[in-house]
């Protein structure tokens, strides 16, 4: 009988082979833990880039994989607002509590766009932080991740040096990279692009391309046939290239729009994962640039 | 030294980050929100006879929706972290009665650490399934009548819960509760001690992208004194011990997990109580008491589909088995009856956003005896403020 249950606790308690355990609410956060965090941080990413972010819930397996995390890496500005507490509070894990070392916001160290002046749910889903979906920006992901691998140094200490070195040379990497994505993507300047959701707003700002409208008539709200059909009024009077939409929003109202414009409609990973080629933050990137840049030929 | 303080000030306020918050008092008020509900209903049959026939009542308001407009429950909560070891959490029941009930009101631990979290004051229970999902965020407008009939519509005591999450990759929850025993089937008693006491575990996780569960087991011990109940002048009231054992299910299925536009719930509960003891008869005249037992069970099986953004279509049927009621002495009212009780229940809603709901509810009920009772009502469900979450 003791036997058994040894067993059972064994096979229960899988003992912790990597030094930091995180848990990344969203694929990209998930990603760049892993980039920094290399072979000592054993990373579980809550959520994939075919589920809306918005809409996640607190389901056994997360609070399960909370209960363990040594750090949560999230968005914040209320992208999780929805289901996150819930795990926190249901994990019985002290250290990952907001305001402990073991809670990591990324909008905390990120710079928000479109931050609303005044605040009403007429409005949509708006978020009082500002938008939400910061990690189109390079310049964004740069910050978090200097942020990022600052706690995880706090946190697994032994480490820090590993963690800093790692730290630096995806720096060195990222910021070539961003060099060149703004390099390929020049051609894109003024592009203009009816999105799904305000989902893709850093991006736009960045490469400086131009938003004509949303699907959405409202943040949040499922595009509606009136709203489509003023949309598609405004199209002809200010022509888009594309209807850019992420992996994970609905395909429908993108391709009525798409098909009675006559443009094409375009799926953009959103984030890692969103597409076969984003399979990391570079590959978001770089699928994404190639995928802008398509519309043009 | 000022100018130069002042400039450093100055500059800092120039240069402040646009998305820095202002730190203000009010910025550790609590997130406050608030549940607006109403219905407007019509049934064949008075709600304000409705029972369960073949079930002690439970003393609950387990009735249907009050015929004509009603006004629901309006819910204020509140809550928020009271320092970096606890959490605080009140939901205040504002009835159309006019009067504020207390549904919840407890202090919930952070620090405890090992997977270890301690509740204390009012809480909703955590057995079974539905028990801890507020009336809200309910697929239908009322209870299934298992916990109408087991839990007086679902079990909320004054007490203290220890839960402990195991850590593994599947998730399992073991948790215990001790409770005043001021909701059916306890009663509270002037004693030292608790009167209720619950055990349950919960085992859940994933298939794949797509689905998401959760089981559980779930046992309530209680010993009720002179629980009582009136019917037809005659005053009936049981002593004794009263054992309820849950078994529950939810399998919640989304393509590769995302909800947005379609997604399916199927959810399912059994209630199986014994109750040994005495059975008060007290008709004014001749009062009189012997043994009672009962065996009764009952379960309900409920799905809800959301077939396209903002629309759910939704079925259930419910079933109660009165079983085995073996007593000494004459029984008057439900308890008297032999009757089976079982619902057929449809709803379709709609959702503007998270924060509303409007939904049309059809049910055939035949709680009653030799009675089909026939329900039509529309609901609305508003949510004011603080985005709340959801349980699973």
């Amino acid at each position: 009988m003791r036997s058994i249950i040894a067993f059972a606790f064994a096979a229960l308690c899988t003992p912790a082979l990597a030094a930091l355990e995180i848990f990344a609410c969203t694929p990209e956060w998930g990603s760049l833990a892993q980039e920094i965090g290399g072979a000592r941080a054993r990373v579980y990413t809550a959520t994939s880039a075919l589920q809306d972010p918005h809409h996640i819930e607190a389901r056994p397996s997360l609070i399960a994989r909370a209960r363990r995390a040594d750090l949560v890496v999230c968005t914040g500005a209320g992208l999780e607002a929805g289901w996150l507490p819930l795990v926190l509070a249901q994990s019985g894990n002290p250290g990952i509590q907001p305001g402990q070392r073991g809670y990591f916001e990324a909008a905390a160290a990120a710079r928000l766009i479109e931050i609303p002046a005044s605040l009403d749910r007429a409005m949509g889903d708006v978020h009082a932080a500002g938008n939400p979906h910061l990690h189109l920006d390079p310049l964004n992901v740069s910050r978090v991740a200097k942020a990022l691998a600052a706690r995880m140094r706090v946190l697994d200490a032994p480490s820090a040096t590993y963690y800093m070195e790692r730290e630096l040379a995806f720096q060195a990497r990222w910021r070539e990279a961003t060099l060149r994505w703004e390099r390929e993507a020049a051609p894109l300047k003024g592009l203009a692009l009816v999105v799904h959701h305000k989902n893709l707003s850093y991006l736009i700002a960045w490469l400086d391309m131009r938003e004509v409208g949303a699907l959405e008539p409202k943040p949040g709200l499922p595009p509606s046939a009136a709203h489509l059909a003023g949309l598609l009024d405004t199209l002809k009077r200010t022509p888009a290239k594309a209807v850019a939409r992420a992996a994970y929003n609905d395909s429908r109202a993108a391709e009525w729009l798409a098909r009675e414009a006559r443009i094409p409609a375009m799926v953009l990973p959103y984030t890692v994962g969103g597409t076969k080629a984003a399979n990391d933050l570079f590959g978001l990137y770089e699928d994404t640039i190639a995928r802008l840049l398509g519309t043009l030929r | 030294m000022h100018s130069k303080l002042f400039c450093a000030a100055a500059l800092a306020a120039a240069f402040a980050p646009a998305w820095a918050q202002e730190k203000s008092a009010n910025a550790f008020n609590p997130g406050i929100s608030l549940i607006l509900q109403g219905t407007a209903a019509t049934s064949k049959e008075d709600p304000e006879a409705y029972r369960i026939d073949g079930f002690a009542p439970s003393g609950g308001e387990v009735g249907p929706a009050p015929r004509g407009f009603g006004l629901g429950e309006s819910e204020l909560v509140i809550s928020a972290n009271v320092d970096p070891y606890f959490r605080g959490h009140l939901v205040a029941a504002l009835t159309p009665e006019n009067e504020a009930e207390i549904e919840e009101a407890f202090f919930q631990t952070l620090a405890l650490g090992r997977g270890f979290t301690l509740k204390g004051g009012r809480f909703l229970s955590g057995i079974g399934y539905q028990n801890e999902i507020h009336a809200h965020a309910w697929d239908f407008q009322d209870a299934p009548l298992a916990y109408k009939a087991f839990l007086g519509g679902r079990l909320g005591d004054d007490g203290v819960q220890l839960r402990w999450l195991a850590p593994t990759d599947l998730f399992l929850e073991l948790g215990a509760e001790l409770g005043n025993g001021r909701a059916f089937p306890a009663t509270e008693r002037n004693r030292n001690g608790a009167n209720a006491a619950s055990l349950f575990a919960h085992l859940g996780g994933d298939v794949g992208a797509s689905i998401a569960w959760r089981a559980g087991l779930s046992h309530l011990r209680a010993r009720p004194e002179d629980r009582a109940f009136e019917d037809a002048g005659v005053v009936q009231s049981f002593t004794g011990t009263s054992r309820l054992w849950i078994a529950d299910f939810v399998l919640k299925w989304a393509p590769n997990g995302n909800a947005t536009v379609t997604n399916f719930k199927l959810q399912g509960e059994y209630f199986r109580r014994e109750e040994t003891g005495e059975l008060g008869f007290d008709d004014m005249v001749t009062p009189s008491s012997g043994a009672y037992s009962s065996r009764q069970s009952g379960w309900y099986l409920q799905v809800a589909w959301q077939f396209m953004p903002r629309w759910r279509a939704g079925l259930r049927y419910d079933r109660l088995d009165r079983g085995a009621v073996e007593t000494a002495v004459p029984t008057v009212g439900p308890l008297a009856s032999e009757h089976n009780p079982s619902r057929v229940t449809a709803m379709l809603d709609w959702s503007g956003t998270e924060f509303s709901r409007l939904r049309l509810q059809l049910a055939e009920d035949k709680s009653r005896a030799d009675v089909t009772d026939r329900q039509v009502l529309l609901q609305y469900i508003f949510s004011l403020g603080a985005h709340g979450a959801h349980r699973f």
